[in-house]
């Protein structure tokens, strides 16, 4: 009976300061929907931004699954059915295309364009963007980087793939094993598109054109090829991903490393010997003469069409993705900011101590995917399914996989034909 | 999965002779009353989402693209039937579904003829053998996975087993794994529908042929398996179509790479991925087509009864 009737006062205090999101009380709540971080980064910014608003809003993130698919399911089907309720998107660099042809979400006002630009990459620009106009505030960057181990590889890295499978070679499968992710999943979008950028071409020239120059894209897949064919791949370099490269690379079968910057706080982590050993150098290039084209990763916050408060999510978005916050996120998660002027900030160079201006220069020099179509969707999945595995692509004849990939890739622009 | 008993068979059976008595049309017609919530539940949660399928699968619909639209008249269906995934996917789908299940039927038996022969520990026993049929789908599909994982699984740790075996790296030790993992899920089911049909045939029955000097494999070839003729129909017609509609194991396992692909999967890229609602309409009506075919080749086909019928 006790216990009801503190239930009871619970409620009827409530009812008097209108618990929660109450419009009496002037303050209202933007949703922001989003996947959690481990490092707890972004309760700590949206609280800020809160704070900061000084009641004028109060922002409450929405979690989002882990997966970026999975967050990508959850959000369209939420935003297909005009959900009121989301506010803010933290779109990861691959949807905005999708989404603002959609109308989910909003282009930037105008006279915000600049402070949620200023100093930001070009090519983490390009992410935001969809047909020259910016639908989204970059709030983190990511990139891939080539990781190796100085007391197997020595000094210096190799520059190109090639010189790296030739040492890996030469090292051994047992020792020298190369770590990419070649799974059936984004992550070999990923790959691909990187060789292919870095071969100097590209998967899409325009939303709806095609370009796959076939002599460099050729090059490319030869490469990958190469990869798959040799000894001195993983194992289980058909199912791997991000978190099994990581694995692999800490339980000491490997010299080279292909990933994100999270693998050196987790080999740090879980294994401070090799940890001890652990360099990183930029993306390898394909051809000798021309520089890689890394990866590139990252969220971009949108505001959703259906949002009751637009005005009102415009300056939270501004709020979040601010130096401070962009550093914390650095701080606290590993993940590089979106400006370039804050490389020199004591957050970065501790999050990447010695290695921040390959990080810098790596985003600097990124290709994004090809999410200029709005089926990009379609054109991940195609892609997905014209190269995986790589292990059974013929590196002597890269010719038949070009013709399939390159006809998959003009089916699914047009999102023809079943995937 | 539920059992839809037909109301009042037998008043059923009376109402066509001549001459109705009042007390038959009353009951028919409480029988009527009695099921009218369930059947209006039924149209309202299957009917309608399947009309509302079958009306997208005709149409251009795609969430992605609001603006687009329009009638498309059979050419969702051309697409899917032109497509060679469509095709490679049915057969996969048939495959693991008819390996699962004639495993399942076994394994099933035997497990059903311990329940039912179990003297001491009849509970516990047939406590034991649910365990796995109480567990949800994803978990366990989680759970194979992770046991043959070769970063976190304890299988390559076993004797006999390279240690740096991919199993889902290559088709057919997916396609071992998928299957394993849907044979350790639903053999419980299997088992339970099979002890029900073993509780009805008569003790007597094996005692005159144990007089008349049977043996074991006789009596189990003769009298066993012709009178579980029907429960072994009905364990069959529903654990196939169950198994039609494989889905979690390979999501979480494969999601469909190595050519796992089964027709749920395909169903599932097309609406959730690619928001293509026209396209996945079309997959998911043809789904359901391949399902009533397998429900009336077994009801038809092989005269399988449903609990209930006469």
């Amino acid at each position: 009976m006790g216990r009801l009737a503190a239930l009871g006062a619970v409620l009827l205090a409530c009812l008097a300061t209108a618990c929660g999101d109450g419009e009496s009380s002037g303050s209202r709540t933007l949703n922001w929907f989003i996947a959690q971080q481990p490092g707890g980064a972004l309760q700590k910014i949206a609280d800020r931004c809160t704070q900061q608003s000084e009641g004028r809003f109060k922002i409450n993130i929405e979690l989002l699954p882990a997966q970026a698919d999975a967050q990508r399911e959850q959000l369209v089907r939420r935003l297909g059915a005009e959900d009121t309720t989301i506010d803010i998107i933290g779109m990861d660099v691959v949807w905005t295309g999708e989404f603002a042809n959609a109308g989910w979400v909003r282009q930037v006002p105008e006279d915000r364009r600049a402070a949620v630009s200023e100093n930001v990459f070009d090519s983490v620009l390009k992410t935001a963007q969809f047909e020259d106009k910016l639908y989204g505030a970059p709030l983190w960057s990511n990139t891939q980087l080539l990781w190796y181990r100085k007391d197997r590889v020595g000094d210096t890295p190799p520059k190109t793939w090639d010189e790296m499978i030739d040492k890996a070679e030469e090292i051994g499968p047992a020792e020298g094993q190369i770590q990419v992710q070649a799974n059936r999943y984004e992550g070999l979008v990923v790959w691909a598109n990187a060789m292919i950028a870095s071969s100097g071409t590209a998967i899409l020239t325009g939303p709806e054109t095609v370009g796959l120059n076939r002599e460099k894209t050729e090059r490319a897949l030869e490469i990958m090829a190469r990869l798959g064919a040799s000894n001195v791949h993983a194992p289980d370099i058909d199912t791997s991903n991000e978190g099994t490269s990581a694995i692999g690379f800490e339980s000491g079968s490997s010299s080279f490393m292909i990933n994100y910057p999270f693998v050196y706080s987790s080999a740090k982590a879980n294994a401070p010997e090799i940890f001890e050993q652990l360099r990183a150098a930029k993306y390898p290039q394909v051809d000798a003469s021309q520089e890689s084209a890394p990866p590139i990763g990252g969220f971009n916050l949108g505001v959703s069409q259906f949002s009751e408060n637009p005005d009102l999510a415009w300056d939270a978005v501004q709020c979040l993705v601010q130096e401070e916050n962009q550093l914390q996120v650095t701080e606290l998660e590993g993940l590089p900011p979106v400006r370039e002027d804050l490389f020199d900030r004591k957050q970065v160079q501790d999050a990447y101590p010695d290695f921040a201006d390959v990080v810098k220069e790596s985003i600097a020099d990124a290709s994004p995917r090809p999410a200029e179509t709005p089926a990009y969707t379609d054109l991940s999945l195609a892609i997905q399914r014209a190269l995986h595995p790589v292990t059974k692509i013929d590196p002597k004849d890269v010719g038949a996989t070009y013709d399939v990939f390159k006809d998959d890739v003009e089916k699914a622009i047009k999102r023809e034909g079943l995937l | 999965m539920s059992v839809a008993v037909p109301p009042q068979a037998g008043a059923a059976a009376e109402g066509k002779k001549q001459g109705v008595s009042d007390r038959a049309k009353a009951e028919r017609k409480l029988g009527w009353m009695l099921c009218a919530p369930a059947v209006f539940a039924m149209l309202l949660v299957t009917a309608y989402p399947i009309g509302y399928a079958l009306v997208l699968s005709l149409q251009n619909r795609d969430l992605r693209f609001p603006d687009e639209g329009g009638f498309a008249g059979l050419d969702n269906y051309i697409t899917v039937l032109s497509s060679g995934l469509w095709w490679s996917s049915l057969g996969n789908t048939a495959f693991i579904a008819i390996v699962s299940v004639a495993i399942e039927l076994v394994i099933g038996m035997i497990l059903a003829m311990i329940m039912h022969r179990a003297i001491f520990g009849r509970g516990v026993v047939r406590t034991a053998v649910l365990v796995p049929y109480g567990i949800v789908t994803v978990v366990a599909a989680f759970a194979w996975f992770y046991a043959f994982d070769p970063a976190s699984g304890f299988v390559n740790g076993l004797p006999l087993i390279d240690d740096d075996k991919a199993w889902f790296g290559e088709r057919w030790s997916a396609m071992a794994v998928i299957i394993a993992a849907e044979v350790w899920k639903t053999t419980p089911f299997m088992a339970l529908l099979l002890l029900a049909g073993l509780t009805t045939i008569d003790e007597g029955l094996y005692e005159a042929a144990r007089v008349d000097g049977a043996t074991w494999w006789q009596r189990f070839t003769k009298i066993t398996l012709p009178l579980m003729r029907p429960a072994i129909l009905v364990a069959l017609l529903f654990r196939m179509l169950d198994a039609f509609r494989v889905f979690d194991s390979i999501f979480v396992m494969t999601r469909g790479s190595q050519d796992t692909e089964s027709i749920s999967i395909v169903g599932y890229n097309q609406l959730i991925s690619r928001l293509n609602l026209g396209l996945g309409s079309a997959v998911s009506v043809l789904i359901f087509l391949v399902v009533l075919i397998i429900a009336f080749i077994f009801v038809r086909g092989l005269g399988t009864q449903t609990p209930g019928e006469d």
